[in-house]
C-alpha cells in the first residue's frame, strides 16, 4: 500500500495561537487528549450518579445533594440510572479507549505524521462535545432526564410525556444528543480506517502493526457499520416522538386511560432489533481497544513477544465479525421467534471461542516471561482476570433456557459491568499509566498508582460478584426500591455491603485523579523510553513534536514485540533499528 | 543492591497478586457451591421444564466453574512463577499445535453446552399448549398486572381500547355490548388449579412489561401490539410472587402480583368468590 518515505504527506504547519493550539487543534495528539479529558470528566459525573443510586437503594430516605426535594423519588432514581448508563457507555467507553488513546498513538505507532483527515478529526471531537452538552441538558429541563434506561425501549421512549416523568423534552434531548454522537463517531471511524490502510510507514506491513493498532482498526470498522444503524434508529424514534409517525408504536395503546389514537402499525420489537444490532457491536467497540492494550502491556512487561500474534489478530477479527451476528441474545424473552433464539444462542456460545483464544494467549505471553509489576502491568493482569470472570458469566446468559431466569436480573448487571465496564476501565488505567510519560513528558507517581490498583481490583470484585447471587435468586434489575417484594427482603444486607464497598472503591479513584492532575505539573520528567519498549511511540520525544517524527518518517524492519531476542545485549529490539544497527548492538 | 531489592519487591507483589487470584477463585467457588445456605438460590421449581432448566444450570455451573477457577489460578500461578528473578525471558512467538487444540476444545465445549440447553427451551416454546388448557389473559399496564378469565361460557368477551377506563375498573376495555364478556372475570391476582395445564395470553396496554414468576422458571415480555402465549403445568400448591421484569416507568418496582396454585376445590371456590366480588 501507499508508503511515504521522508515526505510528510499531510503537512500542516505547527499552529500558532492558543485557540489553534489547544481548542481547535488539528493535531491528533491534542485531539486525543481532548477526548481523554472529556471521558475523565464524564466518568466522574457518571460514577457520582451511580453512587447516589446505591445510597438510595439502601437508605431510601436519605437527603441527597443535587436531588430536587432532597429525598430521591423513583423517577429520579431511574433518571440517574439512564444517564449513568448513557454517559458511561458513550462518553467514557466509546471515547477514551478508541478516540482518546487511539487518536494519540495510532499515527505514531504506524509511523505517520498525523491522521488521514485532521480537520474531520477536529470536527469529530467537537461534535462529541456538543452531543455531551445536549445529553446533559436533559437534567436541567422541565421533567428532567429520561427514565427509559440507556436502552430506551419503545414504546416507553416513543410515546412522549404521557409515558412518564422525563419522557418529554428530556427523552427528546437524549435522542438528539445521541444522534449527534453517532455523527461524530462515524467521522472518527472513517479517519481511523483510512489512516491504517493508507498511512503505514515503510516496512509496516499489517502483520507488523502493534496489536493496539489492530484493535483500533477493527473497532473502527465495527463503529462505521454499527453507528449508522443507531443513527437511523434515533431518527426514527425522534420522528415517532415529534412528527406523529409510528415506527415503534402499535395501534390501540391506552396510557393512563388515554387512547393513543395518533399511532398505528409500529412494532416495539423493531426498536430492539435496531438498537441491539448496534448495541452488541458497541460492547465490542468498548472492549477491543482494551484487549489491544492488554496484549501490548503484557508483552512489554513480561519482556516476551505476544504468544500467537497471528491468532490474536484473527481472534480480534473473529470477535468483530461474530459481534454482528449475536444481537438477538438480548431479545430471547422479547417475543421474538423462539427458533431464532436457537441460532443466536449457538452463535453467542461460539463467540466465546476467539475470546478464549485471546485469554490463553495472554496466559501464554506471561508464561516463561520475566514479569515486572509496574502499574500498567498490574492493571493489564487485572484486565485478564476481569475478562475471564465477566466472560464466563456470559455462557449462562447465552443459553435461552437459563436466560428465562436471569434476563433483566442483577446477574446481567454483574456480567456487563465486569466484562464491559470494569475490564475496559482497567484497560484505560493500564493505557494511562503506560502512556502518560509519553503524552505529558512527566511520570505519574508509582506508589500512588499501586495503591490505586490494590484498592480498586479487590473493590470491583467485591461490588459485582455479589450481584451474580442476587440475579440467581431472581432479583430484577432497574428497581428503584426493593421494599415491595417479600423475596427481596432477605438480601437487603447484600445491598448494604455492595454500597459500602462501592463508596470505598469510588473513593480510591480520587487517588488516580489526584495522581494524574498532580503529575501533569509536578511529576518527575520522563525519559524517551522509560519502559524499554519496542514500538515507534518510544522513539520520539516525550511529548512528541507537532508532526511526530520531525519530517523524517521512520522505516521499520521487524515485528512489534521482539523482546528477549537471543544473542542481543538488550532484552528489547525496537521496530525501527536497521539490521546494521542491530548487528552493532549484539 | 538495586537488583536484589527489585527482585524481593517483585517477589512480594507477585506473591500477593497470585495469592489474591487464587483466594478470589476459591472463595467465589465456595460461595456458589454453598449458595443454598445464604439463600442465593431461587425456590424449587413447580413445573417440569423448570427441573430441566435447573439441570442445565447445574451442568453450566460445573463447566463454567471449572473454567473460571482454572483460569484464575493459572493466572495467579503464572504471575508468581515468572516474576522477574533476573535472567532472560523465553523467546517464543507461540505454539501452533496448542492454538489449534485449545481452539477446537473450546469450540466443542461451548457449542456442545449450548446445544444441551436447547432441550429445556424447546419444551417451553416449541410446543404449543394442548387444546384443553385453562386460558388466562395476562395484561401488564403501568403499574399493575390484571388477569382475565373467560368465565362459565368459556369465551372471552370482545375488548377494545375505547372502552378502557381504569377509574371504572374496566382495565381490559370490555365491550359492554358483547354478551360473551358479561361473565368474564378480571382480577388483580391469578389463581390456577394444581396439575392442570394453564395457557397464559400475555399482552400489554401501554409499554413493554415482563411477566416473571421464579417458581415457574418462566419470564415473558408483555409487548404492546402482540399477544404472546406461554403454557405450563404447576405441580405444587402455593402462593408465588409475580414481578415485572422489563423497565416500564417510574412504578416498575411496584408491579407485584400473585400466582396462587390451588386444589381443584379451592380453585372453584375462588372463582365463585371473585365473581361475587365483581357484582
Amino acid at each position: 500500500m501507499a508508503s511515504h518515505e521522508s515526505v510528510v504527506a499531510h503537512g500542516h504547519a505547527a499552529p500558532t495561537g492558543w485557540i489553534r493550539k489547544y481548542i481547535f487543534s488539528l493535531d491528533h495528539k491534542v485531539i486525543g487528549i481532548q477526548y481523554f479529558l472529556l471521558a475523565l470528566f464524564s466518568v466522574f459525573v457518571a460514577i457520582f450518579l451511580s453512587l447516589l443510586m446505591r445510597i438510595h437503594l439502601v437508605w431510601p430516605n436519605a437527603k441527597l445533594p443535587f436531588i430536587e426535594g432532597g429525598v430521591m423519588t423513583s423517577e429520579q432514581y431511574l433518571a440517574l440510572m439512564t444517564m449513568h448508563g448513557t454517559i458511561m457507555v458513550f462518553m467514557v467507553l466509546t471515547t477514551a479507549p478508541q478516540s482518546g488513546f487511539g487518536n494519540y498513538f495510532l499515527p505514531i505507532q504506524i509511523g505517520a505524521a498525523d491522521m488521514a483527515f485532521p480537520t474531520i478529526n477536529m470536527l469529530s471531537f467537537w461534535t462529541t462535545f456538543l452531543s455531551l452538552v445536549v445529553i446533559l441538558a436533559a437534567f436541567f429541563v422541565p421533567g428532567g432526564a429520561p427514565i427509559s434506561g440507556w436502552t430506551a425501549y419503545a414504546p416507553l421512549s416513543a410515546l412522549g410525556q404521557i409515558a412518564g416523568p422525563g419522557q418529554g423534552l428530556g427523552q427528546t434531548l437524549w435522542v438528539v444528543g445521541l444522534a449527534i454522537f453517532c455523527g461524530a463517531t462515524l467521522m472518527g471511524a472513517l479517519n481511523f480506517i483510512t489512516t491504517v490502510i493508507d498511512l503505514r510507514t515503510r516496512g509496516m506491513s499489517l502483520m507488523r502493526m502493534p496489536l493496539t493498532v489492530w484493535a483500533w482498526f477493527v473497532t473502527a470498522i465495527l463503529g462505521l457499520l454499527a453507528f449508522g444503524v443507531l443513527l437511523a434508529a434515533c431518527l426514527l424514534l425522534l420522528l415517532d416522538r415529534v412528527a406523529g409517525t409510528s415506527f415503534f408504536i402499535p395501534a390501540g395503546l391506552v396510557v393512563s386511560d388515554v387512547v393513543q389514537k395518533q399511532h398505528a402499525g409500529g412494532s416495539p420489537l423493531l426498536w430492539q432489533h435496531l438498537f441491539w444490532f448496534f448495541g452488541h457491536p458497541e460492547v465490542y467497540i468498548a472492549i477491543l481497544p482494551g484487549m489491544g492494550v492488554a496484549s501490548h502491556v503484557l508483552s512489554t512487561f513480561s519482556r516476551k513477544p505476544v504468544f500467537g500474534y497471528r491468532a490474536m489478530v484473527y481472534a480480534l477479527c473473529g470477535i468483530g465479525f461474530l459481534g454482528f451476528c449475536v444481537w438477538g441474545h438480548h431479545m430471547f424473552i422479547s417475543g421474538m421467534s423462539p427458533y431464532s433464539a436457537l441460532a443466536f444462542s449457538l452463535l453467542t456460545m461460539s463467540i466465546g471461542v476467539p475470546s478464549a483464544i485471546k485469554t490463553f494467549n495472554w496466559l501464554g505471553t506471561l508464561w516463561g516471561g520475566r514479569i515486572q509489576f509496574k502499574s500498567p502491568m498490574l492493571f493489564a493482569i487485572g484486565f485478564v482476570s476481569l475478562f475471564v470472570t465477566g466472560g464466563v458469566s456470559g455462557l449462562f446468559l447465552a443459553q435461552p433456557s437459563l436466560d428465562l431466569m436471569l434476563h433483566d436480573t442483577y446477574y446481567v448487571v454483574a456480567h456487563f459491568h465486569l466484562i464491559m465496564g470494569v475490564a475496559a476501565i482497567f484497560g484505560i488505567f493500564a493505557a494511562t499509566y503506560f502512556w502518560f510519560p509519553k503524552m505529558f513528558g512527566r511520570t505519574m507517581n508509582e506508589g500512588l498508582a499501586k495503591l490505586h490498583f490494590w484498592i480498586t481490583f479487590p473493590g470491583v470484585y467485591a461490588i459485582f460478584m455479589p450481584m451474580h447471587f442476587l440475579g440467581m435468586l431472581g432479583h430484577p434489575r432497574r428497581y428503584s426500591s426493593n421494599e415491595n417484594f417479600a423475596f427481596l427482603q432477605p438480601v437487603h444486607g447484600v445491598h448494604v455491603f455492595i454500597t459500602i464497598v462501592a463508596f470505598i472503591t469510588i473513593g480510591a479513584q480520587l487517588i488516580f485523579l489526584f495522581n494524574f492532575l498532580w503529575s501533569l505539573k509536578w511529576g518527575k520528567k520522563a525519559e524517551i523510553n522509560p519502559w524499554h519498549a519496542t514500538t515507534l511511540e518510544w522513539t520520539v520525544p516525550s511529548p512528541p513534536p507537532h508532526d511526530n517524527f520531525e519530517g523524517h518518517l521512520p522505516a521499520i524492519y521487524r515485528g512489534p514485540y521482539e523482546y528477549s531476542v537471543p544473542g542481543m545485549t538488550e532484552d528489547y529490539l525496537p521496530q525501527h533499528l536497521t539490521p546494521e544497527q542491530v548487528s552493532k548492538a549484539k | 543492591m538495586e537488583k536484589e531489592k527489585n527482585c524481593k519487591g517483585s517477589a512480594a507483589v507477585a506473591f500477593i497478586l497470585g495469592l489474591f487470584l487464587v483466594v478470589f477463585a476459591l472463595v467465589t467457588l465456595y460461595l456458589f457451591v454453598d449458595s443454598r445456605r445464604y439463600g442465593w438460590v431461587p425456590p424449587a421449581p413447580i413445573t417440569s421444564f423448570g427441573h430441566e432448566i435447573d439441570r442445565q444450570f447445574f451442568r453450566t455451573y460445573v463447566i463454567v466453574g471449572a473454567i473460571f477457577v482454572l483460569c484464575q489460578i493459572a493466572l495467579g500461578w503464572v504471575v508468581f512463577r515468572f516474576r522477574d528473578r533476573g535472567g532472560r525471558a523465553t523467546y517464543s512467538h507461540g505454539n501452533q499445535t496448542m492454538e489449534v487444540l485449545w481452539t477446537l476444545a473450546t469450540l466443542v465445549l461451548f457449542v456442545g453446552l449450548g446445544m444441551y440447553a436447547e432441550k429445556a427451551w424447546a419444551e417451553v416454546h416449541f410446543i404449543g399448549a394442548s387444546p384443553g388448557a385453562l386460558k388466562i389473559e395476562v395484561q401488564g399496564q403501568q403499574f399493575k398486572w390484571y388477569f382475565r378469565y373467560a368465565g362459565p361460557d368459556g369465551k372471552f368477551g370482545r375488548v377494545a381500547p375505547e372502552f378502557v377506563k381504569d377509574s371504572a375498573q374496566n382495565f381490559f376495555g370490555l365491550d359492554p355490548n358483547d354478551p360473551a364478556g358479561k361473565d368474564d372475570l378480571v382480577t388483580p391476582v391469578t389463581a390456577v388449579p394444581v396439575n392442570r395445564e394453564v395457557e397464559l395470553l400475555i399482552r400489554s396496554k401501554d409499554v413493554t412489561h415482563s411477566f416473571f414468576v421464579r417458581e415457574l422458571r418462566l419470564k415473558q415480555d408483555a409487548v404492546p401490539g402482540l399477544e404472546i402465549h406461554i403454557h405450563f403445568t404447576p405441580t405444587q400448591v402455593g402462593t408465588y410472587e409475580v414481578a415485572c421484569a422489563e423497565l416500564c416507568g417510574q412504578g416498575h418496582h411496584q408491579m407485584r402480583s400473585f400466582l396462587q396454585v390451588m386444589s381443584d376445590e379451592d380453585y372453584e371456590k375462588w372463582l365463585k368468590e371473585q365473581a361475587a366480588l365483581l357484582q
